[in-house]
């Protein structure tokens, strides 16, 4: 794998750097300059490898600001103006963009995009300038730059690496910056036959790691190729049970998602008995909610989403007792004039959403302490996005089960639907409640809408993808029954991962279609079925 | 109709033969009348509310701006131009309803509209039975060559073969991954795809891998983790995604989140252009591929006039350009071409006389129609960037023609289509000499079921 580098241009890296050090205080300025503006017109050529010569120059010059080039290069912000000065774009959205001097910093006020150059980079330049950054790299002081380097050189050490390597691993105080470092070299040594490093490699999950070891499986040698098969086969033992810990995360998180959908489902048409088609365009208001609360607060995407969830939970509610002061009420016991009405209720909405804000996706932004995964191992990293959903899912739930079972709401909900009229004959005011809990039913739509907006998109259409889903799980789990509905959707959501590796998507889809059905045929109440009075209903 | 004419008295034959005769003159001279104060119509077919919405409506408008650009330019042989706009509601069967009601009613001299397949397969029999003049902007899956429709789209060898080719020749991919949404555009292009890679380029079977997931697909956790590890084998790899609309937003979310680098993992996608990656925050997918014709990025001076006219247009300072706004362009001015060198807006002069028509496209060339309906394109493939517009890493040496049957699958590759006088067909077989009428398409067919 060491697609990138020259061992020449290794060598010359190494070099550089240590002669950097001592020549950046001693250069004069203008000469600088001059030089400067030559190893940067040698990028704004046609030709990708002759760009990646020009890269090449520029980590040999003993510029310091070489570093940053490369950087605002690698994030295509290098640019030419068309008076032939190179510049580095600030912020690229819109038709003018504000630039700064890419030799001397300094800001240069905004510039038309037509006026601008960039100088292109591809994947195999991309490479090429991590690596090259990552050799640099090595030797900062920033521990968190020396970890990102070493892990990038795994499988991309050539000879002349090699050598500076060990002592930098003497060197080295970090851990994990060692670890990466003597698995990189171990690599190094395997591919050259060197049992050594088959004893370091053992136990370690990274890909890197694997393929060395499948390589050296093969080699002549028989004592490696029998060192090398052992070492895999302990890995692929470890790397099974990894995977199945992985599917039942990405289980439990699809469940979440369907228990975060069908819970306000659960209390609406658990509960209440109303059918309502809605439901799924509830959840759109919650996300649009987490859009428009972004917009208000430019720059602070996590501050808005965490101010989301009361917004998009009354958003939801109020939507949720228009419809039902409006429309649901004069409905009452005819569920398919219900079903029908809510139907072309949530057209109307789609349709609104379309004309009022855009038919187009919105973009939602994930905060930053929200994207990437939490790694485990080599071979297990958690999504965090999910893995907030997850939580968010549980904490909902525990929320709705204590507002059912300890608040005098929960007690007058459950009253009136296992009995309307003994209810109201003990002084419940039936449809006060009804408003309260159609509010909170949709309320919590639109918290799922919140949570959605982070994994999916936000757009007309986000509703339409869950009804079914939230019906199906509802019906699953035993309608009325919240335990029901939270059991239903991890389940679902596990089996349905289970499934997906060897089905495919559409057909594990039918699978658990086909399965629900004929579970409902055996046990036509659910997983949880209502006992006693509240059976009737 | 032969059963018909045997029943009835050969005088009454007459007499209607009399009437309808009668009938066409007096409509001629009504039409003739009717040339020179009325509008031109021209029928806008896109879906402006439901699942497509997202896509079309944006092409609604581009036609809409065009149309009032020709109208301020002094319209069309002295004629205004007027846009006809009707709301298919992404639901295919209405698609034919209201071309027939646009052909039938409103009596619109052009089309312009469809998006996905299956809206177009619907309108087909329609406007080849009342005889109309359909554009067709997007990219499709070939196969397909009729006699009243101008695909001003790519056709799988204007944009899925040379893709791969720059995969495999540019940055040296070994294995593939084909992952689509399952219909047919998707289905029809990955099996020119398995059989050209392992064709023409010796790919083995295990190194190509393919998955599709149904529409809206929205949890891609496991299908992701499946490419990662399919990635990790040692072979350089690539995923080629046909992935549709909505589903693409959680497929790339997934992506990032799972750590799937470009420059480990490159995808490339057909269907993603800068319209889709509104919806997304493209800093982490720095570097991933996608395939078309044109990009909002190229950097001539009538793409910077049309995104000007354009962002004028909408009022919108972020509002972004397509592919298919493009090839709406392209095939705007080719209809309007053809109609000045007619001299007509008849549907059957202007067929004829846009065949040869080359106009301007965005990218700082021409596009010309083909006999067979297509047009040619040149291939650009362009690096997603952080603020969702493409950077042009590599572009065909010159335009390539569109090919409406491919040459890579079994019982198209022997057919080509010319509708220029005389053969006028549209799947020839060049192997026994015939117009294979419906049989060789449906061979073609049969032989993709397979």
């Amino acid at each position: 794998m060491r697609r990138f580098l020259s061992l020449g241009l290794l060598c010359l890296l190494l070099l550089s750097v240590t002669v950097t050090a001592q020549a950046q205080t001693s250069a004069t300025v203008d000469a600088d300059d001059a030089a400067a503006l030559e190893l940067l017109e040698a990028l704004d050529v046609r030709s990708y490898p002759a760009k990646g010569e020009a890269i090449i120059a520029i980590l040999q010059s003993d510029d310091e600001r070489a570093r940053d080039w490369l950087q605002s290069l690698l994030d295509g912000r290098l640019q030419r103006a068309d008076d032939g000065r190179f510049v580095v774009v600030l912020d690229n959205q819109g038709r003018d963009w504000p630039v700064a001097d890419a030799l001397t910093g300094e800001p240069l006020g905004e510039m038309s995009r037509r006026d601008l150059d960039r100088i292109g980079i591809n994947n195999n330049l991309r490479n090429q300038l991590r690596s090259a950054i990552a050799v640099v790299d090595l030797y900062s002081p920033d521990v968190e730059r020396r970890r990102t380097s070493a892990t990038r050189l795994l499988g991309e050490v050539d000879e002349e690496l090699a050598e500076p390597l060990g002592e930098l691993i003497a060197a080295e105080d970090d851990t994990q910056v060692k670890r990466r470092l003597t698995q990189a070299l171990a690599i190094y040594q395997v591919e050259n036959g060197e049992l050594e490093g088959v004893e370091t490699l053992k136990g370690s999950l990274h890909p890197r790691v694997r393929v060395a070891l499948s390589r050296a499986a093969n080699d002549d040698d028989p004592i490696i190729a029998d060192a090398a098969n052992e070492a895999l086969v302990s890995i692929e033992q470890n790397i099974k049970i990894n995977r199945g810990l992985e599917t039942l995360y990405f289980g439990l998180s699809l469940g979440s998602v369907l228990v975060l959908a069908a819970i306000g489902l659960a209390i609406t048409f658990g509960v209440m008995g109303v059918i309502n088609m809605a439901h799924g365009e509830l959840i759109m208001l919650g996300a649009y909610t987490t859009w428009m609360m972004q917009q208000l607060l430019p720059g602070q995407p996590g501050l808005a989403l965490i101010l989301s969830i009361p917004a998009g939970f009354m958003v939801a509610a109020l939507a949720g007792v228009a419809i039902e002061r409006g429309v649901i009420q004069f409905l009452k016991g005819r569920p398919l004039e219900t079903l029908l009405a809510t139907f072309g209720i949530s057209l109307i909405l789609q349709q609104l959403v379309r004309t009022l804000i855009s038919p187009l996706n919105r973009t939602v932004i994930t905060p930053e302490w929200m994207s990437g995964s939490l790694v485990i191992n080599d071979a297990l990293s958690l999504t965090l996005n999910r893995m907030f959903v997850l939580g968010f899912a549980l904490v909902v739930f525990a929320a709705l089960m204590l507002i059912m079972r300890r608040t005098r709401l929960g007690l007058e909900v459950r009253a009136v639907t296992q009995n309307r009229a003994m209810a109201r004959s003990m002084g419940i005011r039936a449809t006060r409640v009804d408003i309260m809990t159609f509010a909170l039913g949709s309320g919590v739509a639109g918290l799922a809408g919140v949570a959605l907006s982070q994994l999916t998109n936000v757009g007309p259409n986000l509703g339409q993808n869950y009804i079914i889903d939230s019906f199906m799980v509802v019906v699953f789990g035993g309608v009325g029954n919240l335990w029901g509905t939270l059991v239903a959707g991890l389940s679902l959501g596990i089996i349905n991962q289970v499934l997906e590796p060897w089905a495919g998507a559409v057909l594990a889809k039918i699978i658990v279609l086909v399965f629900i059905i004929l579970f409902i045929q055996k046990r036509p109440r659910g997983l949880f079925p209502q006992k006693g009075r509240a059976a009737e209903g | 109709m032969t059963t018909l004419q045997r029943k009835t008295h050969p005088r009454t034959v007459a007499r209607f033969a009399t009437a309808l005769i009668t009938a066409a003159v007096m409509g001629a001279s009504a039409q003739a009348v009717a040339q020179d104060d009325d509008p031109i119509k021209v029928g806008i077919l896109h879906s402006l509310s439901g699942t497509m919405a997202i896509s079309e409506t944006v092409l609604k408008d581009t036609v809409e701006m065009l149309i009032e650009q020709q109208n301020d330019a002094g319209g069309l042989l002295g004629r205004q131009l007027e846009a006809v706009v009707v709301d298919p509601a992404s639901n295919w069967p209405l698609f034919a309803e209201r071309a027939r009601e646009l052909l039938a009613q409103e009596e619109v001299d052009v089309i312009f509209g469809n998006w996905t397949s299956v809206s177009r397969k619907a309108v087909l029999p329609v406007v080849e039975e009342l005889n109309g003049l359909l554009f067709y902007p997007v990219q499709y899956e070939g196969e397909e060559s009729s006699e009243n429709v101008f695909y001003t789209g790519a056709a799988p060898n204007q944009q899925a073969i040379p893709a791969v080719e720059y995969l495999i020749n540019q940055v040296g991919i070994e294995r593939f991954a084909l992952v689509g949404t399952d219909y047919v555009y998707p289905r029809t292009t990955n099996r020119i795809l398995e059989a050209f890679l392992k064709d023409e380029h010796g790919i083995a079977d295990e190194d190509i891998m393919i998955n599709y997931t149904p529409f809206g697909h929205s949890d891609w956790q496991n299908i992701v983790a499946e490419i990662r590890r399919f990635g990790e084998e040692g072979k350089p790899t690539a995923v080629i995604s046909t992935v549709n609309g909505d589903a693409n937003v959680p497929f790339y979310t997934e992506l990032s989140n799972q750590g799937i680098d470009a420059a480990d993992i490159p995808v490339i996608a057909f269907s993603v252009g800068e319209q889709e990656l509104t919806g997304i925050d493209t800093g982490p997918l720095v570097g991933h591929l996608a395939a078309w014709n044109y990009f909002m990025s190229v950097d001539t001076d009538e793409n910077y006039d049309f995104i000007d006219a354009w962002i004028d247009y909408t009022g919108d300072e972020m509002a972004v350009t397509n592919d298919p706004m493009e090839a709406h362009y392209i095939g705007f001015n080719m209809w309007a071409e053809a109609v000045r060198k007619a001299g007509t807006t008849d549907v059957d002069a202007v067929k004829d006389a846009i065949i040869g028509v080359a106009v301007p496209n965005l990218s700082g060339g021409y596009a010309a129609m083909m006999p067979n309906h297509h047009i040619t394109k040149p291939v650009l493939i362009g690096e997603i960037q952080d603020n969702g517009q493409f950077d042009i890493v590599w572009q065909t040496p010159s335009t390539v023609a569109g090919d409406a049957w491919s040459d890579y699958l079994p019982g198209s590759r022997d057919l080509i289509a010319d509708w220029r006088k005389p053969m006028e067909c549209g799947n020839f077989n060049v192997v026994n000499g015939s117009c294979g009428g419906s049989t060789a398409a449906e061979e073609a067919e049969a032989a993709l079921a397979e």
